[in-house]
């Protein structure tokens, strides 16, 4: 038995979409006024039906996929009994396996690297509740709470995994490349606030298994598994029992707290929900979708190395930033040279957006556009200009969004070529740096220093091939 | 000329069309009709007395302008309290939801309203459809028109009392173990609970989603297929809702293979099995083979619908916790445990009662012992039913095992008053079509006949009743005043 054995219980929402589970009202209800994107249905008016969105099952069939899923051929849903003011039917409308295999997806497996595989429990497709909105002091002072519905009845999958991991840094890889996926699959963007939510359960030299319960994004959850084995570990070295129990996670004191003992001691009367008869995916239903599947991020890396000769740390480096892949792609479109445009991409091009990258769509709103990037470039490689001023191109592309070509002919970047011009340079680097020169004579290092001084004089400008070329030829004029 | 309020469905609409008279006067017949008998009867709940006046002037607008009056046009509907009707308070007879006002329109409802009929208020119930005499109801029993110290059958007691007391042309009521039934057998009017998915549920307010149907209530069979065909179809609100060929009224109609079940027949009164057959014989004379047969899983349909409808109607009626709506009171302790507890008291004993059973069975280590047995005898007489339905287009009985009884009679003891609804559930769990018709009176007390069919064979039914309703001839109006 390993020391530490973890399992997770993630609840994404399908950001992608348009309505809710059993409802016309909008998918996405952020930004929205509270309680203005609700209807009869979601706010379980009296005889009210829920009419399932065809288009979630298919993402979540997808994401059942994705994760080396079974995929039953028939899918039920049951309800789940409990009271609580943000939901407003005082049920929630899941999937449930205990009395059979019927939810979503089962038993599948999940590869972390080639020597770590995750198995999945289950995966299942259920509804989100509203929101309760706290006033400042509390239900104690203020003796009241608000309630906004926006977001009760939005498609939520959860999936469950078996205890398998055995330290939280598997579980951030996990979680990372559980993110990657779902962003491939173009189901759930896991950077919109509130889209992602992870229950833990942790247990140390086999003792009783802990669950953290209100982990509200994928960043928190490692440092709540820190914690947690952080605090049974001193329990135990102390001989204190650690008990089975529910704990939450308090994300500004970065502590777990136990929960209030009546929230675990639930029976939820689980039963099949009459309103939603069977639903039969149908025999070509998930192959037809295996066929149009977008390419998950493990295809997509075998093909950047293939297609496009990258390297594994290259192709690693954008897959794993689905956008930045997504760009790199784009640009390929307008200029094919996969190797360069990647390697400018992951350094120059990386380096000036790193700030923002926790944003979800921190590319959509850049002026530099693929177009740019290619010019830039096919300039590169022409040797029109150098990669210093490439990237100094780049920054100012950033904030005017103009053209590269334009850009460098208004700062005058281009490289100077002309040899007559370079040669007036290197005169005067000579006339200044004559005890350079003279090192230079008999040292080679000194003539990579003249030639720096060359490129200083030019602003970085000069082409050094030519540049070099007259600094020998000065340098053996010299001599004789 | 009798009064305008008694003329059958398909007889107002003519007479509007015909301009014997217009859509104004029939209406105002009704409302004088209500006027001078609701005060015995309390069959509604809210009456829209305005909104039926201007409803009728719009009807009478389009005949003179001879715009289309509508399939319905002028018939006023009477629709019982726990089907959604936008903007007219909808109660379920419960204190839970006594100033709920709905903001949308049932499909049902929706239907009638574009086929011109006038919806006239909401009628009484045991509360949300849970009883069988209306003495659960929040606001007072309704009685029965033929002799006002007896019940007049539940849960849709309203919906039968009205009709029979010609309070509105025809009504509403919803069916979920007999609940339209029993009261068309208790107040001697025709009542149909439907295939289950042949109405659409949306906009009933759910006791057992799995086992109701939305039905007509009428003093004809004709005014059944009228109403039926109107509200009948596939809906995109309901998952469960299927489509389905209109109903037709067939003059001719004989050698129909009929057949009694015993067990219904050997567990009633003397003066209802005397009925029973007497229509049997009818039945006969009119060239239908009739047999007696037994059906083995019916001991176990009252069990088996009373684990069901209660598990369900648990879980249904959790979402009354008076947050979103419900009804005016005041806060002492905001604790949601508290609160809910506070909220939920209001319930009545028999709505409680159903609560705390459905909660049982459902409860985990209870799940297989109740709820999954209770399913699986269910299918079992699901299965039974339509291995007979091969043989036999119909299967009859008794509606009620009982004649009308009087107020207070069973109310004390739960179990008594489970017993009457032995011979309507089974329709209920097996999801087939079932008819009560008047089949006669015992001491000024309506008798009814329980017809079946096989899922969506809904034209036999009318064809066998339309075709006794012909040869027997049951008086039709209770003497009121």
């Amino acid at each position: 038995m390993s020391l530490v054995m973890i399992g997770l219980e993630i609840h994404a929402q399908i950001t992608a979409l348009k309505s809710k589970l059993f409802c016309s009202c909008r998918g996405n209800y952020r930004d929205l006024k509270p309680n203005t994107n609700i209807c009869d249905t979601c706010c379980g008016l009296p005889g009210t039906l829920p009419i399932i969105n065809r288009k979630a099952i298919e993402y979540s069939t997808m994401i059942s996929i994705a994760l080396g899923c079974k995929i039953p051929n028939k899918i039920m849903f049951y309800r789940k009994n409990y009271f609580y003011p943000d939901l407003p039917k005082n049920f929630q409308i899941t999937q449930y396996n205990v009395y059979g295999f019927s939810s979503i997806g089962a038993e599948g497996i999940f590869e972390l690297d080639d020597s770590k595989k995750i198995r999945i429990t289950r995966i299942q497709l259920e509804e989100d509740p509203g929101r309760i909105a706290y006033l400042e002091g509390g239900m104690n002072v203020r003796n009241s709470v608000l309630i906004d519905y926006n977001r009760a009845g939005v498609a939520l999958i959860e999936i469950v995994t078996e205890p398998d991991f055995t330290n939280p840094k598997e579980v951030r890889l996990f979680l990372n490349k559980l993110s990657l996926t779902l962003e491939h699959l173009g189901v759930c963007d896991t950077l919109l606030e509130g889209s992602v939510r992870c229950d833990v359960n942790v247990s140390i030299k086999g003792g009783n298994k802990v669950e953290i319960k209100n982990i509200n994004s994928f960043k928190e959850v490692e440092k709540a598994i820190n914690y947690e084995i952080t605090r049974q570990n001193s329990m135990f070295n102390r001989n204190i029992k650690i008990d089975s129990e529910t704990r939450h996670w308090d994300d500004r004191k970065k502590i777990t707290f136990k929960a209030r003992s009546k929230e675990e001691e639930h029976d939820y009367r689980y039963f099949p929900e009459p309103d939603i008869p069977v639903i039969i995916l149908g025999d070509n239903f998930v192959s037809n979708l295996q066929d149009h599947m977008p390419e998950l991020p493990n295809q997509r890396f075998d093909r950047f190395v293939s297609k496009y000769k990258l390297s594994e740390h290259t192709s690693n480096i954008l897959i794993n930033d689905k956008k930045l892949a997504d760009f790199f792609e784009s640009t390929l479109k307008v200029y094919f040279s996969p190797v360069e445009i990647a390697n400018f991409l992951i350094t120059d091009f990386k380096s000036l957006i790193q700030d923002d990258i926790d944003s979800s769509d921190y590319l959509r709103n850049l002026k530099v556009k693929p177009e740019h990037i290619a010019e830039l470039v096919k300039m590169i490689e022409g040797n029109k200009i150098s990669r210093i001023t490439a990237k100094d191109i780049l920054v100012n592309i950033f904030d005017s969004g103009k053209l590269p070509s334009e850009v460098a002919n208004n700062t005058n970047a281009f490289k100077i070529a002309d040899e007559k011009t370079l040669m007036d340079a290197v005169e005067s680097v000579f006339n200044t740096e004559k005890s350079a020169v003279e090192d230079a004579r008999t040292n080679h290092e000194a003539i990579n220093f003249l030639l720096g001084k060359v490129m200083k004089f030019t602003n970085g400008r000069a082409d050094p091939k030519i540049a070099m070329r007259l600094i020998n030829n000065r340098l053996n004029k010299s001599n004789r | 000329m009798s009064n305008l309020y008694d003329l059958l469905g398909h007889e107002v609409v003519e007479g509007i069309k015909e301009g014997l008279f217009t859509a104004e006067e029939y209406v105002c017949s009704v409302i004088k009709r209500i006027e001078d008998v609701e005060s015995k009867l309390n069959s509604f709940i809210s009456l829209d007395s305005e909104g039926a006046l201007s409803s009728a002037k719009l009807i009478d607008r389009k005949f003179k302008e001879k715009e289309n009056i509508g399939l319905l046009g002028g018939v006023t509907v009477g629709i019982k309290d726990n089907i959604s009707t936008k903007d007219i308070r909808t109660t379920c007879g419960s204190k839970l939801l006594e100033d709920y006002v709905p903001s949308y329109d049932g499909t049902v409802i929706r239907h009638l309203k574009e086929n011109g009929a006038i919806i006239l208020g909401k009628l009484n119930l045991d509360e949300f459809g849970m009883g069988s005499t209306t003495e659960y109801s929040r606001f007072m029993p309704t009685h029965n028109p033929w002799n006002l110290d007896y019940v007049p059958g539940g849960s849709s007691g309203g919906s039968g009392a009205a009709v029979a007391a010609g309070e509105c042309t025809v009504s509403l009521g919803s069916d979920t173990g007999g609940s339209i039934r029993c009261p068309a057998s208790f107040c001697s009017v025709v009542g149909l609970k439907p295939t289950y998915g042949k109405v659409s549920r949306y906009g009933l307010i759910s006791y057992a989603n799995s086992l109701e149907q939305i039905g007509p209530i009428c003093r004809s069979v004709k005014d059944v297929v009228m109403i039926m065909n109107i509200i009948s179809g596939k809906d995109m609100n309901d998952n469960t809702s299927m489509s389905s060929s209109p109903i037709t009224i067939n003059d001719k109609s004989n050698n129909l293979d009929i057949a009694i079940i015993k067990e219904l027949i050997d567990g009633s009164d003397d003066a209802v099995t005397r009925t029973i057959y007497s229509t049997s014989e009818k039945f006969k004379e009119i060239g239908c083979e009739c047999n007696e047969i037994s059906v083995k899983n019916l001991n176990y349909a009252l069990p088996s619908y009373y684990t069901l409808a209660s598990a369900e109607a648990s879980s249904n009626l959790a979402r009354y916790d008076n947050l979103r709506y419900g009804f005016d009171l005041p806060i002492d302790d905001y604790k949601w445990d508290n609160y809910f507890t506070s909220v939920r008291k209001n319930f009545g004993e028999e709505v409680k009662r159903r609560i705390l059973i459905g909660s049982y069975v459902l409860s985990s280590g209870y799940y297989s012992k109740y709820y999954l047995k209770a399913r699986r005898l269910r299918s079992l007489l699901r299965l039974e039913l339509l291995t007979l339905f091969k043989k036999y287009d119909l299967l009859i009985g008794p509606t009620m095992p009982i004649l009308p009884f009087k107020f207070g009679e069973k109310i004390d003891d739960p179990i008594k008053m489970y017993l009457v609804d032995i011979n309507t559930v089974i329709a209920n769990l097996a999801g087939i079509p079932a008819i009560s018709l008047p089949a006669g009176f015992s001491n000024g007390l309506p008798i009814g006949l329980q017809i079946m069919a096989a899922p969506f064979e809904e034209q036999k039914l009318i064809d066998a009743s339309y075709a006794l309703e012909n040869t027997i001839n049951i008086q039709r109006r209770p003497n009121l005043i």
